[in-house]
């Protein structure tokens, strides 16, 4: 077995650690975020969100605040400009109809868009939306989200074989619930768009994850010519599927419209909370049929999320299921709720994140039940091809990362009866979980210029969410070019530059690397065959549709093994993780350096969800109550112990530059190994996250009263 | 953002001048509580009187053996004093306990015995409350009140206050000294917060205007036996969900002297006097200590969902005292 950390290609850039290529930008503070970019004449929006969470609106009483000082205008139901929400976007799907904003009267969910202020300052505009009186008609709003609901609608199902009877027939069985709360992306820049008209085009400046995905739902929105929309994105300060079309895009262009001048919208922490999107709460039912030994006879899933009352949205819990584990009897299915609240939207990995806990909790269950290692209970499970799909799998080297992982981690020194170890008032415990998502590539299309001057220039439509993508892209042109990464100059960013792949979907810089190494390798064999470089360069583009399109068939994943160590007051009901270890199997790995800082940084996300986030909706009044980053934790540096990242070699067959892709693969499974670890420590399980002081105190009281 | 002014005082007379009767005019310390409610708009204050360089950055040892500790000292300064890290080990670490490193560096100890609940329908202007406006409701009771109190509360009000420092001021029977246009004067912490009752919002007995200008500790011998324990869900930069201060002194097996104060459980650090009698002149053991642990929690009224508090604090004062019996038994 071998591990490729510093020993994947003999020669090249991509394999080896380079920093970011715009790193000095900003530590220095020299790289300009959406918000920070200076126009003459700017003005400034400030949202005004609805504080019930059902009704109409009645009255909007912008007179008063018209007269404030420096405010220009108010737009609302009454005045915007009309817009169309009925068509289906690039990413195949229709819009959520909560980005039509101003559009009629219904107040659709708590801190839903009622108006935008926009005044000459920030603060004018803040202090007068704030001043701003809507009366509403108030409607009984419904946001309980409590399990099983019979007016839950049941969408994506996969069904092989006779459950019931393979249950039955069964000597161990696991059948539990497990609860996910709602949980927000908060990435640290906050949304933000100008939006301004420059000779008949419309320029919006923004921090999205797809320039392109924006424009062309901003054209279609507007109903406008596409060549005449441009979306910029240069620097973006974390996504994590938060970062669409969202409110203050739709918000600055309808006013820089009417006002005929650049007008910047920002969202604040708290209305982030609001119109952001976030993912949904889930509630999963596991059941788990195996023979004493512990092969699988029946995997029975069924997840259920909320959703908005406008808009379908699944948080897909059930299909990590579809590729981890095959049982005689296989079942998975992902329901909805519609409910008075936001649509919830993707969050790093989606359906995988909260459906590893559960999957990977019951499976640690039945490991226990069956008093085989969980490890070895994995093995004993390991399919040959799709589960559900019956399709080869593109490579899956699950158990490599385990066998690696556990090495690494000392697992083979475990004893696995819980509540035995202590260290003080600590209960320390190990776990394990399993994590795979989806390895995709989707259509980019990709400029590469060569200069006379020996300089090549990249142009394409890619995001760099804080992922290092920028850098990536020039690697992997370097090498195509078989030039020194020096030479290549990236341009992202951009939707002038071409439709490409968002930065989502741990898809981006797989597709975004294969249109740039066409193009590029296009480019190096024109140059080989021609000396002369005109003065205005030579470019070469690239389109992966029909190479993308001519795929097979595969079951193509990432994949990884997850070890945590934590440590358990159980008097105080505190819980800290001590050591993580993640060894995956994803791809090859175009640069160590931010590869590891991705990984980590999905792992430390899992420590996040499994002990801190938590987003409590208040049933009253629908909302948050004082929703920020001082009431909903993430984890901080002192939670954040030894954590390492590293990975076997995995480079995808199908692939020009075999990536299979990282983004979202690191926190899966983490939440699950940091549960699993908890009850090795204390013979408690938790199989509501987060486990929170609290859930360890009352917890620990009912094991003693049993 | 609405305008306010802005004036900075350069001695404590002049400050008190400045405030004069303004009800809406705000002493500013190191701004780590006030500016954040200014931009929630919870507070919007007329004016803002600074008083963070009046001379009031010392501490200094009292006649008894006490210390005064300035108000405008930082949160950061307090906890690396020697002497204060000698005779009062639980303050130093329940100063340390709270923030980060960058806030401590602002915060000031006057500040942090005003600074206001962190209950988050308080912090958010579009949710009732009866603390920020009187008669609006108290939605925690019937909503997310994990983190509220179970002693002290009344139907008006859970919040809890969420200091450390006070905490471990409240243990060692800190005095605040402070200063109106009429003259100064002193108030017991005991006395300083005022019960919730149907009044959440009127908080201190502090007349208005006051400025505070000190905190005295008297002398304790008791204290330089004592630690501080912090409960939260993470471990950093959170409000405790519950915490102690416990100082003892055991003489032949007996407790001689002890002291107990609990943060997050109450509208105001909570001194656990019923408990302090029960010890004092018992048997040092665990089981002494879970007798006077419930002899304070027999009043504790847990709402739905913080129940767990009262078991955390049992747990916390059997635990804190028991490691500092073996401690004085080394």
């Amino acid at each position: 077995m071998t591990t490729t950390t510093g020993s994947t290609t003999a020669t090249g850039s991509v394999g080896t650690a380079h920093t970011r290529v715009e790193g000095r930008d900003k530590v220095t503070g020299a790289a300009r975020y959406a918000g920070d970019l200076p126009f003459s004449e700017l003005a400034h929006g400030w949202l005004a969100l609805s504080t019930v969470a059902r009704g109409r609106i009645r009255s909007v009483e912008s007179a008063a605040v018209l007269g404030m000082p420096g405010v220009l205008t108010v737009l609302h139901h009454q005045n915007a400009p009309r817009v169309d929400s009925d068509y289906i976007g690039v990413l195949g799907v229709p819009p959520d109809p909560t980005i039509a904003l101003f559009q009629h009267d219904r107040v659709q969910h708590a801190g839903w868009p009622v108006a935008l202020v926009v005044a000459e300052t920030s603060e004018q505009a803040r202090e007068a939306a704030e001043a701003l009186v809507v009366h509403y008609e108030e409607e009984p709003h419904d946001v309980a989200f409590l399990g099983e609901r019979p007016d839950a609608n049941p969408l994506d199902t996969t069904e092989k074989g006779d459950l019931e009877s393979e249950l039955a027939a069964s000597a161990v069985v696991v059948d539990a619930e497990y609860t996910t709360p709602e949980e927000h992306h908060n990435p640290m820049e906050p949304h933000a768009a100008t939006a301004r008209w420059e000779g008949g085009r419309l320029e919006v400046v923004d921090s999205n994850q797809g320039t392109t995905w924006v424009a062309d739902e901003l054209v279609k929105l507007f109903c406008l010519d596409p060549a005449s929309v441009r979306v910029r994105s240069e620097h973006v300060g974390g996504g994590f599927g938060g970062k669409g079309v969202r409110a203050h895009q739709v918000a600055a262009v309808m006013a820089a419209t009417v006002l005929q001048r650049p007008v910047r919208v920002v969202m604040t922490r708290r209305q982030m909370f609001s119109i952001a999107g976030y993912r949904s709460p889930t509630a999963q039912r596991i059941r788990l049929g195996a023979d004493a030994d512990g092969r699988l006879r029946a995997l029975d899933h069924r997840s259920l999320n909320l959703t908005s009352t406008v808009y379908e949205f699944t948080e897909p819990c059930a299909g990590v299921g579809r590729v981890l584990y095959d049982a005689d009897a296989h079942h998975t299915s992902n329901r909805v709720v519609r409910l008075d609240v936001p649509t919830p939207t993707w969050m790093r990995a989606p359906g995988e994140a909260p459906g590893s806990f559960a999957l990977e909790s019951a499976l640690d269950e039945l490991a226990e039940k069956c008093g085989i290692d969980p490890i070895a209970l994995r093995a004993r499970n390991e399919p040959e091809r799709g589960p559900v799909s019956g399709l080869p799998f593109s490579s899956r080297r699950l158990l490599d990362c385990f066998r690696e992982g556990a090495r690494r981690f000392g697992w083979a020194d475990r004893d696995p009866r819980p509540g035995l170890r202590r260290d003080g008032r600590w209960l320390l415990g190990t776990g394990t979980a399993a994590s795979s998502f989806p390895a995709g590539a989707a259509p980019s299309t990709a400029a590469v210029t060569a200069q006379p001057d020996g300089t090549f220039t990249v142009r394409i439509a890619a995001a760099d969410i804080g992922t290092g993508a920028r850098t990536a892209i020039t690697l992997v042109t370097a090498d195509a070019l078989e030039v020194a990464p020096d030479r290549v100059r990236v341009r992202i960013g951009d939707s002038d530059f071409g439709p490409a792949m968002i930065a989502g979907g741990s898809m981006g810089t797989r597709s975004w690397a294969w249109a740039v190494t066409t193009a590029a390798r296009e480019l190096r064999e024109r140059l080989a065959l021609d000396a002369g470089i005109p003065p205005e360069g030579l470019t070469v583009r690239s389109d992966t549709s029909e190479a993308i399109r001519a795929l097979a068939h595969k079951e193509r994943h990432s994949f990884g093994a997850q070890f945590a160590e934590v440590a358990v007051d159980v008097t105080t009901g505190e819980v800290r993780v001590r050591r993580m270890l993640g060894i995956f199997a994803a791809g090859r790995i175009v640069n160590p350096l931010t590869a590891r800082n991705q990984l980590v940084g999905g792992m430390i996300w899992g420590i996040s969800m499994a002990l801190h986030e938590e987003a409590v909706r208040d049933q009253v009044s629908g909302g948050h109550a004082g929703a920020d980053l001082a009431g909903y934790h993430v984890a901080t540096h002192a939670d954040v112990p030894l954590i390492e990242a590293d990975w076997v070699d995995d480079p995808d067959p199908d692939d020009p530059v075999g990536i299979k892709g990282i983004g979202e693969i690191g926190i899966v499974g983490a939440a699950a190994a940091i549960a699993n670890a908890v009850w090795h420590a204390t013979g408690v399980r938790h199989r509501s996250l987060p486990i929170r002081p609290d859930r360890v105190l009352t917890a620990g009281e009912g094991a003693r009263n049993v | 953002m609405r305008e306010f002014g802005y004036q900075r005082a350069s001695d404590v007379a002049g400050a008190v001048a400045l405030l004069g009767a303004d009800p809406d005019a705000r002493f500013l310390g190191g701004g780590t509580n006030l500016v954040d409610l200014m931009k929630t708009g919870v507070e919007r204050p007329s004016r803002l009187v600074d008083v963070r360089e009046l001379p009031l950055d010392r501490i200094e040892s009292t006649q008894d053996g006490g210390l005064r500790i300035g108000a405008t000292v930082t949160n950061s300064d307090l906890a690396a004093h020697a002497e204060v890290r000698r005779r009062y080990p639980a303050l130093v670490q329940a100063v340390l306990a709270g923030a980060s490193g960058q806030l401590r560096n602002m915060a000031t100890v006057g500040g942090n015995l005003l600074q206001r609940t962190r209950c988050g329908y308080f912090g958010d202007v579009t949710k009732p409350c009866n603390k920020r406006v009187p008669g609006s409701g108290c939605p925690a009771i019937e909503g997310d009140h994990r983190n509220h109190a179970i002693l002290g509360a009344s139907r008006h009000c859970v919040a809890v206050h969420p200091s450390d420092m006070g905490v471990a001021l409240t243990a060692f029977d800190a005095v605040i000294s402070y200063e109106t246009t009429e003259g100064s004067g002193e108030l017991p912490l005991c006395d300083f917060y005022l019960p919730v009752g149907d009044t959440p919002h009127l908080e201190t007995a502090l007349p208005p205007g006051a400025l505070i200008t000190g905190v005295t500790l008297p002398s304790a011998p008791v204290a330089a036996r004592s630690r501080y324990r912090k409960v939260r869900e993470r471990a950093s930069y959170a409000f405790a969900i519950g915490s102690i201060a416990a100082a003892l002194d055991v003489r032949d097996g007996v407790v001689s002297d002890v002291r107990l104060a609990f943060g997050a459980v109450a509208s105001r650090p909570w001194r656990a006097r019923a408990a302090e009698r029960a010890l004092t002149g018992a048997r040092a053991d665990g089981e002494s200590f879970a007798a006077a642990a419930d002899a304070e929690l027999a009043a504790a009224e847990p709402l739905i969902h913080n129940g767990y508090k009262v078991t955390l604090m049992r747990n916390l004062v059997v635990a804190v005292l028991s490691e500092l019996l073996e401690e004085a038994s080394r």
